[in-house]
């Protein structure tokens, strides 16, 4: 009886521990690593550096903590002006998916609901297909002899080829196309749950329909457009595998650069460096919006 | 007859123009017809009541009043403007939501003034009808709080003052009462009538609950399946409902069907299961065939019990047992059963604190009416 209950609490109390189990062995294990990398020297050796310091020794770790590879991202122009890009590109593509998201959003949450069903399984449909190749189908699609430019020279829109792939044009088509149910399934929830006689009650008060929209849908829709756009923005910020596919030698992103670091350069503690720099930019935006959520959802008085 | 003779009466006057006039109205969606070549006038400044059960297609008019929805048939004209077209958002017409529709993203003055600042008032203006309709509804303190930290009745406060705020030519509301409790209710009941009496408005409230209709109203509309079975004063559709549902649906009532056997000195004489005499009743409007199928509804509160003989001059008797007393409190109310089976209900008045020797169950008893008491409804 007694051994049950105890059992019973521990069960208790191991539920909510599942998700920090999770998260210490997935995210905050790994991140320590990566930082112990970061605070290393490179070295031509396996693997390609020399330990700063071991574990356990943390009196001696603080009194020769290095930051060298800090100092580096700092004052090489590279990684500010390889961040700054990356933050102009995601910015530019989250604000491109919400103009093309909201629509689909808004169109599905207006459907009749027996259709609701199928429309998300139809935008939830691509990530049936490895994200790579859809974005490999992309090179297809743009490239100067591909399917787009053939279109549109048949149709006689253009003369001569369009030169869209490799530059940052692809880059964002990519994006749109690769993060778009990741904005449309936010925005849909929160229009999908959007009471009806509240647009209704604006028109009655002598509001007009597109009026309505700016005063009432999008205020109501705005934790779906914080939701989506973080979802979007942050990954987008990272991103490799489209600017690499896509993009030219000039889109200068920080995942693309991270990868070099890591790859061509072996230089595993700048790229740890740059892993961690990549982060605390990706912190952020997280931070201001759960303060703004927090005082949002003001405790009743 | 206890029909309430009220001096405010625009549609007994053939000269006084209606402020909105339906003509023919028919609604349908797909093959459901919701509202059936429908025609009514309402007056300035009148409190009616669209009073009917589930589906009846109150709701349905009030929305194309509104301008939700459009008539498929017929028109809908508010002082004397034909309103098809007219888009919700230009009509003089308010509406205030059942659930309330209150907007959860701003605070109970910015919902109040939202239909003031559609209109393009200057600031100082609307603050002062915010401020106006907060004292109105008695909210002056809660003006910043946001509709989630607000209760039931404060919330229908708000729906109430955001409808006003406008101050619209026409005040719809749809059960406007429903979400709140009883007690509540009753004294809001009474609020709405001041309001609506100092305010000078039209208002159209559709309710399925007929307390609250007889109570606010000046006049009722009963609807039943798309079309008006009677539109009268609270008195008229009580004392004198035209049909066996109306008489159903509004309060309670004894049915008792019968045949009808003649006319004397100008009373009607039916013959009924239910009694073993003819029984006696004054309804001179009815005309009757000899033979003809009928009911007689009788008030359960126009019904009296005797126990033993009833009085000698008693023109409408009937005999049972008692089969069920039920105390309310202010009334009692007795189920006696008659020798055909059927069940009559009598509520009586608790006129004293105690009573020697109540009436009890089994007892055998007389229950009589007077034939002034009764309404022959046609079948």
């Amino acid at each position: 009886m007694i051994a049950r209950s105890l059992s019973k609490r521990m069960a208790n109390a191991l539920v909510p521990a599942l998700p920090f189990l999770w998260l210490g062995i997935f995210f905050l294990a790994p991140f320590f690593i990566v930082l112990k990398i970061s605070l290393s020297d490179p070295a031509v050796a396996q693997p390609p550096y020399r330990p700063a310091f071991e574990w356990g020794d943390l009196a001696g770790f603080f009194s020769r903590l290095d930051l060298e590879n800090f100092t580096t991202l700092v004052s090489d122009d590279l990684y500010l002006s390889a961040t700054l890009s990356s933050i102009r590109i995601a910015g530019i593509a989250t604000i491109l998916l919400l103009l093309v998201g909201f629509p689909i959003a808004y169109a599905m949450a207006r459907a009749p609901a027996r259709h609701r069903g199928l429309l998300v399984a139809l935008i939830i449909l691509p990530f049936w297909t490895s994200f790579l190749i859809r974005i490999y189908a992309w090179i297809a699609i743009l490239k100067p002899e591909g399917l787009l430019n053939q279109g549109l020279m048949a149709l006689g829109a253009i003369s001569e080829p369009l030169h869209i792939l490799n530059s940052e044009v692809a880059v964002y088509i990519g994006l749109v196309y690769g993060y778009l149910p990741f904005m449309v399934l936010p925005l849909y929830a929160s229009l999908e749950k959007m009471d009806d006689t509240l647009i209704e009650a604006a028109l009655d008060l002598g509001s007009p329909p597109w009026r309505t929209f700016w005063t009432i849908t999008v205020p109501l829709a705005m934790p779906g457009v914080i939701a989506g756009s973080l979802l979007c923005f942050i990954p987008a910020v990272g991103e490799f595998v489209i600017p690499d596919l896509l993009g030219g030698s000039e889109t200068l992103m920080i995942g693309r650069q991270l990868w070099s670091e890591f790859f061509s350069n072996r230089d595993w503690p700048l790229a740890s460096a740059v892993a961690i720099l990549l982060l605390i930019i990706l912190v952020v935006p997280i931070v201001i919006y759960r303060d703004v959520e927090s005082r949002r959802l003001e405790p009743r008085p | 007859m206890g029909a309430v003779r009220r001096s405010f009466a625009p549609w007994a006057d053939p000269t006084e123009r209606p402020l909105i006039r339906f003509e023919n109205v028919t609604k349908r969606f797909g093959d459901a017809v919701a509202v059936d070549r429908l025609s009514l006038d309402i007056f300035e400044r009148e409190f009616f009541c669209l009073l009917g059960p589930s589906g009846c297609g109150k709701t349905t008019l009030m929305r194309m009043l509104a301008g939700f929805e459009q008539p498929s048939e017929g028109s809908i004209t508010l002082a004397d403007r034909d309103l098809a077209g007219v888009p919700p958002y230009r009509r003089p017409v308010n509406m205030m939501f059942q659930s309330y529709a209150l907007f959860p993203h701003m605070n109970v003055e910015r919902n109040i003034g939202f239909g003031l600042r559609q209109d393009g008032l200057p600031r100082a203006e609307i603050a002062a009808r915010v401020d106006e309709m907060l004292r109105l509804v008695q909210l002056e303190r809660l003006a910043k709080r946001y509709p989630s930290q607000l209760s039931g009745g404060q919330c229908q406060r708000v729906a109430l003052a955001r409808a006003l705020a406008k101050r619209p030519k026409l005040l719809l509301l749809d059960e406007p009462l429903g979400a709140l409790d009883k007690k509540l209710r009753e004294e809001t009941q009474f609020e709405l009538m001041d309001l609506q009496h100092a305010l000078g408005m039209t208002f159209v409230v559709v309710t399925h609950d007929q307390e609250e209709a007889m109570t606010m109203a000046d006049r009722i509309a009963v609807m039943d399946h798309g079309r008006i079975v009677q539109v009268a004063t609270p008195g008229e559709i009580y004392e004198q409902p035209k049909t066996r549902f109306i008489a159903e649906f509004v309060g309670d009532v004894n049915i008792l069907e019968g045949r009808v056997r003649g006319q004397q000195d100008g009373l009607w004489q039916v013959e009924s299961s239910s009694a073993h005499g003819p029984l006696t009743v004054d309804d001179a409007d009815e005309v009757l065939q000899n033979g003809q199928a009928i009911a007689i509804a009788v008030r359960p509160e126009k019904m009296v019990i005797h126990r033993g003989e009833p009085p000698p001059d008693a023109l409408n008797v009937l005999r049972g047992e008692v089969w069920d007393i039920g105390y309310l409190g202010d009334w009692t109310v007795y189920r006696i059963k008659l020798p055909s089976g059927a069940i009559v209900r009598v509520t009586r008045a608790n006129r004293s604190r105690f009573v020697d020797n109540p009436i009890d169950w089994d007892e055998q008893v007389h229950v009589t009416f007077a034939p002034d008491a009764a309404v022959i409804l046609a079948e």
